[in-house]
């Protein structure tokens, strides 16, 4: 990865709420037009780091790195305009406006910094993402959870990101709806943008990744490529379970 | 009573309830995106009708001097925080929106003396006066406390009402104003008369309405709002910022406050504390949508300005309190049909 230009590099970063250290000096780096994931289980601050990364939480210590620049305590709004979008577990969507105008909102940082490409770029998300556009006029409240799921990354990629942190993105859907998912995941990776995926689903995870991080409570227990995580012995035990070759 | 007295009655309310419908909506949108309950509404409806009042008395306006100090304070306070932030690039739009747009303006009204313009031009500038106001009043006692619950917003909404009211006296004075129709024309329709304010009142409300409804159907900046209030923390991730949409759903009720001041003040006589009765009845209108939906709102505005109209006609001493008990069947209705929501922080 040495040689590689790093879009994000995070460096010993720790993270607190109240007294309780919920990230401990986490280090983290995401190579250009990479696929890098962050597997663990629940409780092990991956939600806690990516928020920390985008500005809605402060960092107690350590540093985030982002194309080359160090950010200090950067708002939220600020991260959007520099190109990171986070697609947060819970979706976030806007329940009782359209599809469209979901997808719309998600280019409002290009539109304030002068872009007006937005139509340009709801068709390359549209082509992405076809099912999107049969719904384009149905409110997304009412959508299903794999579109659901679809709206979100979409209107994430309607900022034209540089780097995607994608929280969870196969909680709570089907397993075929998973494997659509993650085939849209790893195509993403052809259009150029650097992707920080992090997942409970390790195996579905590794296989798209490029390189793994392994949180446990709060740090990174283990780290590699993901073709050797994936054959790790102790990944296989506790995160993949028996027959995790299958 | 006969029919002529009830059409006379439902054009008054009519009039004052399209007033309320407006302001209704105001707080309506302000909740919607800020959590805030906002007393001080009425205020502005009162400054938009005293300082179009001292315009055609050949008085300065009160709320020039407000808009200066108001300015002088917001500048102060964002160029401590883009310095203590390091964001100094921001400093040329601090000083612009703060210090250079209430000098240029107080120019104009100093050296144009308006008595002499045109109402509409008059009408202009009072706007102009009174709606930045709005997001000044924002960043100085809402934007600190953009986390804190609904109940300190509306401590300090309280203490921001009280506030204005007294310099609302000091700038203005005690003596109430009232300011000519916009057009003596008046039409005779069968056995009423419909007076040209009336229909002014209605008209403007009506596209005032038809506007902002453009506004949040087709704008990206009103979709943002919508957004904003929809799901706060969706909206911070695509880069709407809560502070920008705290300031222009504030500027928007500013806007509508004092433009619904304007165009009551040749119907009633405006005092520099009328404005919270007047704002306290949009709200009653609010309520009856549940603070959520503006049509409902919209509608129990418009309901409650025939009520007032009515009871004024049969028991003018209970007015007010006729007006102010319609708030509690309809909070009783409300409280049997929909689910109790934990506030959602």
């Amino acid at each position: 990865m040495s040689d590689q230009k790093l879009v994000l590099e995070v460096d010993d970063l720790c993270v607190s709420y109240g007294k309780v250290e919920a990230l401990h000096h986490a280090n983290i780096k995401v190579g250009e037009g990479q696929i890098v994931t962050v597997i663990g289980p629940n409780g092990a601050g991956k939600t806690t780091m990516l928020s920390s990364i985008m500005g809605v939480l402060p960092h107690t210590k350590g540093s985030v790195r982002f194309l080359g620049e160090e950010l200090g305590d950067a708002e939220v709004e600020d991260m959007v305009a520099r190109g990171m979008n986070l697609v947060p577990e819970s979706r976030a969507l806007f329940g009782e406006m359209s599809v469209e105008d979901n997808l719309l909102l998600g280019a409002f940082m290009r539109h304030r910094l002068g872009h007006r490409d937005h139509a340009q770029t709801m068709e390359e998300v549209f082509t992405i993402f076809p099912r999107l556009k049969e719904r384009r006029a149905q409110q997304a409240g009412t959508l299903s959870g794999g579109e659901r799921q679809m709206l979100a990354v979409g209107r994430a990629l309607m900022a034209k990101p540089k780097l995607l942190m994608l929280d969870e993105p196969s909680l709570g859907l089907a397993p075929l709806i998973v494997r659509e998912i993650f085939h849209i995941i790893s195509d993403l990776k052809k259009t150029g943008v650097s992707i920080l995926l992090v997942e409970q689903n390790a195996r579905a995870a590794l296989q798209v990744a490029d390189y793994g991080y392994v949180l446990e409570t709060g740090e990174v227990a283990l780290e590699g490529p993901s073709d050797k995580l994936i054959d790790d012995p102790k990944v296989v035990e506790s995160y993949l379970g028996l027959g995790g070759k299958h | 009573m006969d029919l002529q007295i009830a059409l006379l009655l439902s054009q008054d309310g009519i009039t004052n309830g399209a007033i309320y419908a407006l302001l209704s909506l105001a707080l309506v949108l302000v909740f919607a995106v800020t959590r805030v309950i906002f007393i001080p509404q009425g205020e502005y409806v009162a400054f938009g009708a005293l300082t179009l009042a001292s315009f055609q008395a050949g008085k300065t306006p009160g709320t020039l001097w407000l808009l200066i100090g108001a300015g002088v304070i917001t500048a102060i306070v964002d160029l401590v925080a883009a310095a203590r932030a390091g964001k100094m690039k921001r400093l040329p739009q601090i000083l612009g929106w703060n210090i250079v747009y209430p000098a240029v303006l107080a120019a104009i009204v100093l050296l144009l003396k308006p008595t002499g313009l045109p109402l509409l031009a008059q009408v202009v500038l009072s706007l102009a006066l009174v709606v930045p106001l709005g997001p000044m009043m924002y960043r100085l006692a809402f934007q600190p406390l953009a986390e804190a619950s609904s109940l300190v917003l509306l401590i300090v909404a309280v203490a921001v009402h009280f506030a204005l009211v007294g310099l609302g006296l000091f700038f203005f004075g005690a003596e109430g104003s009232r300011t000519p129709a916009f057009s003596d024309a008046s039409f005779d329709l069968g056995m009423v008369t419909v007076n040209g304010q009336t229909l002014w009142v209605v008209g403007a409300s009506i596209a005032l309405i038809a506007v902002l409804y453009q506004f949040f159907e087709r704008t990206i900046y009103g979709k943002a709002l919508r957004a904003t209030a929809i799901n706060r923390t969706g909206a911070r991730l695509m880069g709407i910022s809560t502070v920008m949409a705290g300031k222009l759903s504030f500027l928007l009720a500013a806007l509508i406050g004092a433009l619904s001041g304007i165009l009551i003040a040749p119907i009633t006589t405006i005092y520099y504390d009328t404005g919270f009765l007047i704002g306290l009845k949009g709200f009653v209108g609010a309520i009856v949508g549940g603070l959520a939906s503006y049509p409902i709102a919209a509608a129990g505005a418009v309901l409650v300005g025939l009520l007032e109209a009515f009871s004024s006609f049969w028991a003018s001493a209970f007015k007010e309190v006729i007006v102010f008990t319609l708030i509690i069947p309809v909070l009783l209705w409300r409280s049997l049909t929909t689910h109790h929501v934990e506030e959602d922080e």
